[in-house]
C-alpha cells in the first residue's frame, strides 16, 4: 500500500524535450492516495498508458520524479517496485498451470515453498480461482486469464498499487459486470491504491473514486465523477463525458450580458480574463422547453429515441445544440422557446471554466 | 432454386486436373511402372511384380546409405535449430539495425545449391582452402577428401551455413510476433533472461519451430547437390546418402527397374517421417 506522488511528469519517447508538442506526458503533477480507487480516462494516444507504464517502472520518465510514500522510486526496476499490472490483453504464462502462474512472481524471488502455496490458495480463494488451480492456464476463458493476470499481483503480500491497463477490453459484455465487481470487491478488502486506465467513461464513473482524465499528455481535471460530470473544469472534460457530451455555445460577455447566437441571458458580477475566446457550456440535461418566451428560441430538427428519454437535436441561431429530455415531457413542435438551467450553465474562457450564471 | 444440373463446375476444375497430373500423377506413374519391370532394352521388358522393392530392402549399400541419411538429418536438426533460436535470440527486433542483420542472415539462402557445394570444396580445401589451410594450421589434420570425419563436420558446417539461416528466420518472425506486455509482465513478475526465455519465448515459438523442423528435416533427408559436389559421396562410401546412391544407381548403373522401387519407398519414407513429426508436435501443442 501506498500514496504515489507525481511531480514535474515529462516524457518523450525519442528522450528531446524541446518540442513540447511531441510529448506523450507535458509536466504532470498528482497525488494518488493511497487506497483511493482512480480511474485514467481519455481518448487514446492521451498519455494513460504511458503514465501507467511510468509508475510501474516499465518505462522511465526523461523528466520528473515519481514517490511511493514519500520515497523516491524514479530509478527503481519494476519487480523493486511491488506494482501489480493487468494489460489490456491478458498475459500468461502457457505452459503452466493455473497454480504454477500465480506462483511465478514468488518463484523468481525464492521464496520458501510452504509460504508461496499459502499465498497462492489465499490469493485463488480471493479470485474464485480454486477449482482451476490445477488446470493449464492456456485453456480458460478471457476472463479467468484477466483474473489469473491480476492475481499474479496480489500475490506479493507487499504490492503498493494495482494499475490496470483497460482490462476488461476481450472480456465478453455479460461476463464484464461480474469481472468488474470482483475487482472492486478485492479493492476494497485489500484496501490497495489502484489505478484503472480506461477510454470507457461508464466503466470509469462507475468504478473510481477519483476520475482522473488525461488528453494530449496533459492532465486536464481530477476529481469526483459528480464533480467531473457537473462542473468540467475543461471543455475538452465536458465534451468526453456524458452521452451526448457538453453543448457548447460560442458567445461574447457585454454589459454585464452573455451574447451568444439566438439569445441573451444575464451575467452579472461575471469576471473574465480580456480577450478570452469565451463559450457557453451546457449539459443537454439542462435545457427545457420552455412555457412562457424566454427570449431563446430553438427549432427542432431530429428526435432521437433512447427508451426512457429523447435525444433532440435543436437549431439555435447558428448552433446546433442536443437536448436530452425524459419522456414524460412533451414535445413541442417546430420553433419553441427553450430555458437553460441557469446553475448548470457554465462559461468557459479559452476552455477554462470560469463560472456559471447563477449570480446574475 | 437448385441447379443441380449445371456441371459447368467440372469444366472449370479441368485446368487443375491437367496440371497436377502432368507435374505429379504422370510422372509418379512412369515410376510406379519402372519399379514393377525388368527393362532389357527399349521394347524388351518383363514384369517382375515386387522383386525389386524385395531387393532394394535387402541391398546393404541401401541399408547403409539409410542409416547415414538419418544420422546426417537427426545431426542437421540437433546443430541448426539451437543456432537459429540462438542467434535469432541476438538479433536486433527493430530499426535499421534489425533490417540489416535479416538481409546478411538471409544472404545464404539466395545462393544456388551447387554453388554453395562449390564453395564449400574451395573453402575447405586442405592446400589452398582458407578454412581448410586455417584448421590444418592449428595442428589439427584435416582433409575432407581422405578423412570420413572430416567430410562429415565439412557437409554439416556447410548445410548449416546454407540453412540455418531459414531457422533464424523463422524462429525471428515468430519472436517478433510475441506481445510487447509479455515481456513487461515478466518484468514485473521478476523474472529472469532464462525464465523469460524458458516460459514467454521458447513456447510462442512452438509453431514456427514445428515448421522448421519439418523443413529442415525434409529438406537434409533429400539432400543431393551439396554432397554431391563438395565429396561425391565420399571418401568410399562415407558420405553416400540416400540420393546420391539412388543416382548412381539409376543414371550410373542404369538400373531402372530397382532404381524405381527405390525412389518409391524414399518418397514414401520422407512423406511418413514428415507425418510422424506433424502429429508428435501438433499432440504436444494442444497438450
Amino acid at each position: 500500500m501506498a500514496e504515489i506522488t507525481i511531480s514535474a511528469l515529462c516524457h518523450s519517447y525519442d528522450g528531446d524535450l524541446s518540442d513540447r508538442s511531441r510529448l506523450a506526458l507535458k509536466g504532470i503533477d498528482h497525488v494518488w492516495l493511497d487506497g483511493g480507487a482512480y480511474a485514467l480516462l481519455g481518448p487514446s494516444g492521451g498519455g494513460k498508458s504511458s503514465m501507467l507504464n511510468i509508475i510501474s517502472g516499465l518505462v522511465r520518465p526523461t523528466a520528473g520524479r515519481i514517490l511511493f510514500d514519500g520515497r523516491e522510486v524514479t530509478d527503481l526496476r519494476p519487480e523493486e517496485r511491488n506494482i501489480a499490472q493487468v494489460f489490456q490483453f491478458p498475459v500468461l504464462y502457457d505452459t503452466m498451470s493455473v497454480a504454477e502462474n500465480l506462483a511465478f512472481p514468488l518463484r523468481n524471488r525464492r521464496l520458501p515453498a510452504p509460504l508461496i502455496a499459502r499465498r497462492v490458495a489465499e490469493v485463488a480463494e480471493m479470485l474464485d480461482l480454486g477449482p482451476l488451480l490445477k488446470r493449464r492456464a492456456a485453456g480458460l476463458g478471457a476472463a479467468d486469464k484477466q483474473k489469473i493476470s491480476l492475481g499474479r499481483g496480489l500475490v506479493r503480500e507487499d504490492v503498493a498499487a494495482i494499475l490496470f491497463d483497460e482490462p476488461l477490453t476481450v472480456i465478453d459484455p455479460q461476463v464484464k459486470f461480474e469481472l468488474r465487481r470482483k475487482l472492486k470487491l478485492v479493492h476494497e478488502t485489500l484496501k490497495l491504491t489502484l489505478v484503472y486506465v480506461t477510454h470507457d467513461q461508464n466503466e470509469a464513473l462507475t468504478f473510481a473514486d477519483e476520475v482522473v482524465v488525461m488528453s494530449h499528455g496533459e492532465l486536464l481535471q481530477a476529481g469526483t465523477p459528480e464533480a467531473l460530470y457537473e462542473r468540467p473544469s475543461h471543455s475538452f472534460v465536458g465534451r468526453f463525458i456524458g452521452s451526448p457530451g457538453m453543448n457548447f455555445l460560442p458567445c461574447a460577455l457585454e454589459g454585464g450580458e452573455i451574447r451568444f447566437d439566438g439569445g441573451r441571458l444575464p451575467a452579472r458580477g461575471l469576471a473574465v480574463p480580456g480577450r478570452a475566446k469565451l463559450a457557453l457550456g451546457l449539459r443537454p440535461q439542462a435545457i427545457r422547453p420552455a412555457a412562457a418566451p424566454t427570449g431563446i428560441e430553438a427549432d427542432l430538427i431530429e428526435v432521437e429515441e433512447r427508451g426512457s428519454y429523447r435525444i433532440v437535436d435543436l437549431a439555435l441561431g447558428a448552433n446546433r445544440i442536443k437536448m436530452r429530455l425524459p419522456e414524460d415531457i412533451p414535445l413541442p413542435a417546430g420553433r419553441f422557446p427553450l430555458a437553460f438551467n441557469l446553475s448548470s450553465t457554465l462559461v468557459y474562457a479559452d476552455d477554462q471554466l470560469v463560472g456559471d450564471l447563477t449570480h446574475a | 432454386m437448385h441447379k443441380l444440373e449445371d456441371n459447368r463446375a467440372w469444366f472449370l476444375v479441368i485446368p487443375v486436373f491437367v496440371l497436377v497430373a502432368f507435374n505429379a500423377v504422370v510422372p509418379l506413374m512412369t515410376v510406379v511402372n519402372y519399379s514393377v519391370q525388368d527393362i532389357f532394352g527399349p521394347g524388351q521388358r518383363a514384369f517382375v511384380g515386387v522383386e525389386w522393392f524385395r531387393e532394394m530392402l535387402r541391398d546393404p549399400t541401401v541399408q547403409s546409405a539409410f542409416l547415414r541419411q538419418i544420422l546426417f538429418s537427426l545431426l542437421v536438426l540437433a546443430m541448426q535449430i539451437p543456432l537459429g533460436v540462438g542467434v535469432a535470440l541476438l538479433l536486433p527486433r527493430s530499426g535499421w539495425k534489425s533490417s540489416l542483420a535479416i538481409i546478411l542472415v538471409a544472404i545464404p539462402l539466395l545462393v544456388p545449391f551447387n554453388v554453395v557445394g562449390t564453395i564449400w570444396q574451395v573453402y575447405a580445401r586442405p592446400e589452398i582452402g582458407l578454412f581448410g589451410r586455417l584448421i590444418n594450421a592449428t595442428g589439427i589434420d584435416y582433409n575432407y577428401t581422405a578423412s570420413p570425419l572430416a567430410a562429415w563436420v565439412t557437409l554439416l558446417l556447410m548445410d548449416a551455413w546454407h540453412w540455418a539461416p531459414l531457422v533464424i528466420l523463422l524462429a525471428f518472425a515468430g519472436l517478433c510476433s510475441i506481445p510487447e506486455p509479455y515481456y513487461q509482465a515478466a518484468r514485473i513478475d521478476g523474472a529472469s533472461r532464462a525464465a523469460v526465455f524458458r516460459f514467454i519465448e521458447l513456447p510462442k515459438l512452438r509453431g514456427v519451430l514445428t515448421i522448421a523442423v519439418l523443413l529442415r528435416f525434409m529438406d537434409s533427408f533429400m539432400i543431393y547437390t551439396e554432397p554431391f559436389v563438395v565429396t561425391g559421396g565420399g571418401p568410399g562410401s562415407s558420405t553416400t546418402f540416400l540420393s546420391i546412391r539412388l543416382v548412381n544407381m539409376a543414371v550410373g548403373q542404369f538400373d531402372l527397374g530397382p532404381a524405381a522401387a527405390f525412389s518409391l519407398m524414399y518418397f514414401l519414407v520422407i512423406l511418413l517421417f514428415s507425418y510422424v513429426f506433424y502429429t508428435i508436435m501438433k499432440l504436444n501443442n494442444a497438450r
